[in-house]
């Protein structure tokens, strides 16, 4: 470098690194916590045709899954329900729902789990934390129909 | 140096004035296009692709025919009860069309179901009840199976029976607007919101329009 440049070497190094260091610090923010991705990509995939990306399902026909009484309360179906499906009418906030949902039967038993992780934490849901021994479990009585 | 510079400019004016002439979606006039093939009659006229007559049954026995739409502009779309992808997404977006015009008495809205063998009559009413629409604005038909399945041809719509297709059906959820001349004027992509963002401003130019 000539000795008239308007920056010498340790100049430019410093300058260098203060912008590796901002930018380290942008990336850091961003990756912002996002809990139960699998799960959200899965529900993406597998479920919101019909629940909606929001979770809103589509007037009498499907029922919602965001601020659901039905999810909240009949957890220990949610797994048997996933990989099976579900006949027959049900009553979700009042109003009576009766749609077949097809099983999905080649997710695993974690891909399950992450689901009902994902939908029981999205869109202001608080309904709890599942883990794959309790969806193993629940799904025993399912597993050999 | 200078021949340089006059050739990137050449280039230049030559990238800009082709994104000119490419065509926005619009026609000259600021209408909105005609979609198909044109043809040219004996008079030198322009032939512009029009839906054919149809006759099919809606969800409550009413025979549908393009008599049932005259002098109104229409939205159509294929779909089948028990599908397991994309038709309720589909489903909503027509419901966002429906919810925006239910009041404009110059828009009607049909469903044909692609499903001929099990979407029935009954079958058809009770998923309208489920959506709970009036069914004098929108429609869901069946008929005969290849009587429908021409028709989404003429709407420029991909269907077809499909064993490996989940539901048995391969299908599109492409939206169409068919103005009073029958003519095709608009399309969306049913599973993108942003896409029927872009179509209900289409709509409500061809009403304006018309």
């Amino acid at each position: 470098m000539k000795s008239n440049s308007l920056l010498s070497d340790s100049k430019v190094k410093f300058i260098i690194s203060a912008v590796a260091i901002i930018i380290l610090v942008f990336q850091l923010s961003n990756c912002s916590y996002q809990p139960f991705s699998q799960g959200e990509t899965l529900y993406e995939y597998h479920c919101a045709n019909c629940h909606m990306p929001d979770g809103t399902g589509l007037k009498s026909l499907i029922p919602p899954l965001a601020n659901s009484d039905w999810l909240k309360e009949h957890q220990e179906e949610l797994p048997c329900l996933i990989r099976k499906g579900i006949k027959g009418p049900l009553t979700v906030n009042g109003k009576v729902y009766d749609t077949e949902m097809a099983g999905i039967e080649y997710l695993n038993d974690v891909q399950i789990n992450n689901v009902i992780n994902y939908i029981n934490n999205a869109w202001g849901n608080e309904y709890g934390d599942s883990n794959v021994k309790v969806v193993r479990k629940a799904l025993e009585s399912c597993n050999s129909q | 140096m200078q021949r340089l510079i006059s050739g990137i400019v050449f280039i230049l004016l030559l990238i800009i004035g082709i994104l000119f002439v490419i065509p926005s979606g619009e026609s000259d006039n600021g209408k909105l296009p005609i979609f198909g093939f044109k043809d040219v009659d004996n008079k030198g006229d322009t032939i512009y692709h029009k839906i054919p007559d149809f006759s099919f049954i809606d969800q409550d026995s009413n025979i549908i025919t393009n008599e049932t739409f005259a002098g109104k502009a229409y939205i159509t779309d294929f779909f089948f009860i028990h599908c397991p992808s994309i038709c309720p997404k589909v489903k909503a977006q027509m419901m966002r069309i429906y919810d925006e015009f239910e009041n404009n008495d110059q828009l009607l809205m049909i469903s044909h179901s692609i499903d001929t063998r099990n979407d029935t009559v009954p079958a058809l009413k009770a998923y309208a009840n489920k959506l709970d629409v009036n069914t004098e604005k929108w429609r869901f038909v069946t008929g005969e199976h290849d009587l429908i399945y021409e028709m989404a041809d003429d709407y420029f719509i991909t269907a077809l029976v499909d064993e490996d297709a989940p539901g048995g059906f391969d299908h599109s959820g492409t939206l169409i607007l068919v103005d009073k001349n029958r003519h095709v004027r608009a399309s969306a992509n049913g599973t993108d919101p942003k896409s029927v963002d872009e179509f209900l401003v289409k709509i409500e130019k061809l009403l304006n329009e018309e």
